[in-house]
């Protein structure tokens, strides 16, 4: 019976349908509607219009600064040590270790990393004391401060570059030998190598992690909160205050910011495809 | 002096040996294939000619220069790959013109000589299209013609047919004698298969365990192995242990049967063990004028093979193949007829009874 198959093979995937529509859908909808609402329910464009306030645009860029650093900052990282795991020669055992950190690594963020790097790397963190107190340096001298824009990123790189280890790994592995051998009996350098194979090949792969990379800095909130207690000025940081604080509460403007946010992501995104589109003409489409 | 001279070459793996002591010399624009099976060590000794391993011991000449330490991109050599290894990310015109463009030749030049290459594959129309836009057989012309475009002092092909279909590895084996006839390139090809050795080269080098078991043409690979390893791998045969009845005669006796094997047989004793070897196309079904050995048996198989009809007889023990050329008026036993079948005694071939 055909018509019951059909059924039976749609059947399975209905719980990610509900899931779709209960937590993504939904609350998209319920943000979209809520950022044309006044307190009172009635139709209003002040909530847009408040978020070209002057603190707010700062925000958003801000927010933008952190996700493009650590994106970037934690791509090239992750990118160069998954290289050094698959392609240096380590042993195999070596892979696999960072494989499991990275699992780990990547999915700890909120206050447990926050805490985790003001026990280290706070003012009296064990390794900014073990620094000052062995070698006589002391990092806050010399211009670090873990509660700012740069100590911020440097706690989002713990768990963006494991994502981008986990991501371009199998693009990694992808790699055939043969290609580099091609490439060498040519006549190419190793740098000719990167240069007109392999990075071209994994570029689309990295855009691909890189923008997952932004949108994973984008959205964070508990780190950015648990680490600076809302003295940086991040966007989630701000829709925190306008949904439940006491002295800022205004949802309105909240789900203006979350679609301010929903915004910045589909012009990333725009942005991201056409790149790929440009770097993966060579991609079998439809195989 | 050869133009490719392998010198004692060795490589070892750990404690296995995958390449022991080759010597080899290839003459300018001769066309060489290294026959074997797996694990026989020919494609290790032409990655090692590529610069990909480097050789535990022994030298790597060409045109008399050592060229043993030299990296893989100093050696100028082209290399076709058995998958291909086509850039995925550039057209056919962009992978044939890789080599020119890394050694940043002018745009014009590299141009010129794409065109060129693209009509010597006949793929004239194809130069925009992308790896995977293509066939298998075209893939393969495109890397044959980005292995020639930066005009190397060698070529060497690594099994290059054997990921494509019947049909078009022989008209692609074809074309590539044809353009290394062309081009009087020295030419090196690797290959587990046999046809394809015998048809493509001027000489045949059988590898054994990391060893040269014979060089020769495949006239001579064919028909007067050295080897039971050469003899039994190259084209089908029927081994039989025979005993040796009378040397001074030539004659053994094989399957319960006398057999005149050879004129004489110098260097062997009466009584001693030895193979002896007999190519089924050389045996006749119900003939008995001009054949010097008769034996009769009973048919156990028939096989259609396409252009030939294999026989299989049970005499005593052995199970000897007979091949017959197809046609439709050939008269065939049955399966459990009693047959006789006779030979001359050059089909006879005495090999080392060791095995």
């Amino acid at each position: 019976m055909p018509s019951r198959r059909v059924l039976g093979d749609w059947l399975g995937v209905v719980p990610f349908f509900l899931f779709a529509v209960a937590f993504i859908f939904w609350p998209a909808m319920a943000l979209f509607v809520g950022a044309f609402r006044d307190a009172q329910g009635g139709f209003t464009l002040a909530n847009i219009v408040a978020l070209f306030q002057p603190f707010i645009l700062d925000a958003y860029w801000l927010t933008i600064r952190v996700s493009l650093v650590t994106a970037v900052g934690g791509g090239i990282f992750g990118f160069l040590v998954a290289y050094a795991a698959i392609l240096g020669g380590l042993p195999r055992g070596v892979r696999t270790a960072l494989t499991t950190f990275s699992g780990v690594a990547s999915n700890f963020a909120g206050i447990p990393l926050a805490f985790a790097f003001i026990a280290t790397l706070g003012r009296v963190g064990m390794v900014t004391v073990l620094l000052r107190d062995v070698f006589g340096l002391n990092i806050y001298d010399r211009g670090f401060n873990l509660y700012s824009f740069w100590g911020l990123s440097l706690t989002y790189m713990y768990f963006q570059f494991p994502l981008m280890v986990l991501i371009i790994s199998p693009a990694l592995d992808g790699l055939r030998r043969e290609w580099r051998e091609a490439a060498s009996n040519l006549g190419a350098s190793n740098v000719q190598y990167w240069r007109y194979v392999a990075l071209p090949i994994l570029l689309p792969s990295l855009l691909g992690t890189m923008i997952l990379l932004f949108g994973n800095a984008f959205g964070a909130y508990a780190t950015a909160y648990g680490l600076t207690g809302g003295s940086l000025n991040l966007i989630p940081i701000l829709i925190g205050q306008q949904v439940r604080g006491d002295v800022l509460h205004n949802p309105g403007l909240g789900y203006a910011l979350a679609l301010g946010m929903v915004v910045v992501m589909a012009v990333s995104i725009a942005a991201f495809s056409w790149l790929q589109s440009r770097t993966s003409r060579w991609i079998r489409r439809g195989a | 002096m050869a133009f490719l001279e392998l010198v004692g070459l060795t490589k070892t793996f750990g404690a296995t040996v995958g390449v022991e002591a080759v010597d080899l010399a290839v003459e300018r624009g001769e066309f060489v294939s290294l026959l074997g099976p797996s694990g026989c060590g020919k494609t290790t000794t032409l990655r090692m000619i590529a610069g990909f391993e480097q050789p535990t011991a022994g030298r790597i000449l060409v045109g008399g220069e050592d060229i043993t330490a030299r990296r893989p991109n100093q050696r100028n050599i082209g290399m076709v790959f058995q998958a291909y290894a086509l850039f995925p990310n550039m057209t056919v015109a962009d992978n044939i013109g890789f080599g020119l463009k890394v050694a940043r030749r002018p745009a014009a030049e590299i141009r010129a000589r794409v065109s060129e290459l693209l009509a010597l594959i006949k793929l004239e129309e194809m130069g925009d299209r992308y790896p995977h836009q293509l066939s298998g057989g075209q893939q393969q012309r495109v890397a044959l013609a980005r292995a020639l475009a930066i005009r190397p002092q060698l070529l060497l092909l690594d099994e290059p047919l054997s990921a494509l279909d019947a049909k078009i590895r022989l008209s692609l084996r074809n074309e590539i004698r044809a353009i290394q006839r062309q081009l009087g390139i020295t030419t090196l090809y690797v290959t587990h298969d046999q046809e394809e050795a015998l048809s493509l080269s001027d000489r045949v080098v059988v590898m054994n365990r990391g060893r040269i078991e014979q060089v020769g043409s495949p006239f001579e690979i064919y028909n007067f192995p050295h080897s039971h390893f050469v003899a039994s791998f190259v084209g089908t045969l029927n081994i039989l242990p025979a005993e040796v009845v009378d040397p001074d005669a030539g004659i053994v006796r094989a399957a319960g049967q006398r057999i005149a094997a050879a004129p004489g047989l110098p260097g062997i004793a009466a009584g001693d063990r030895v193979m002896l070897a007999l190519r089924p196309e050389l045996l006749t079904l119900n003939r008995s004028e001009g054949m010097d050995n008769h034996l009769e048996g009973e048919v156990e198989t028939i096989a259609f093979l396409g252009s030939i009809v294999r026989i299989q007889v049970r005499v005593q023990d052995a199970l000897i193949a007979l091949d017959e050329f197809n046609n439709p008026n050939l008269d065939l036993p049955a399966i459990g007829d009693s047959v006789a079948f006779g030979f001359p005694r050059e089909a006879c071939l005495i090999l080392d009874g060791s095995g």
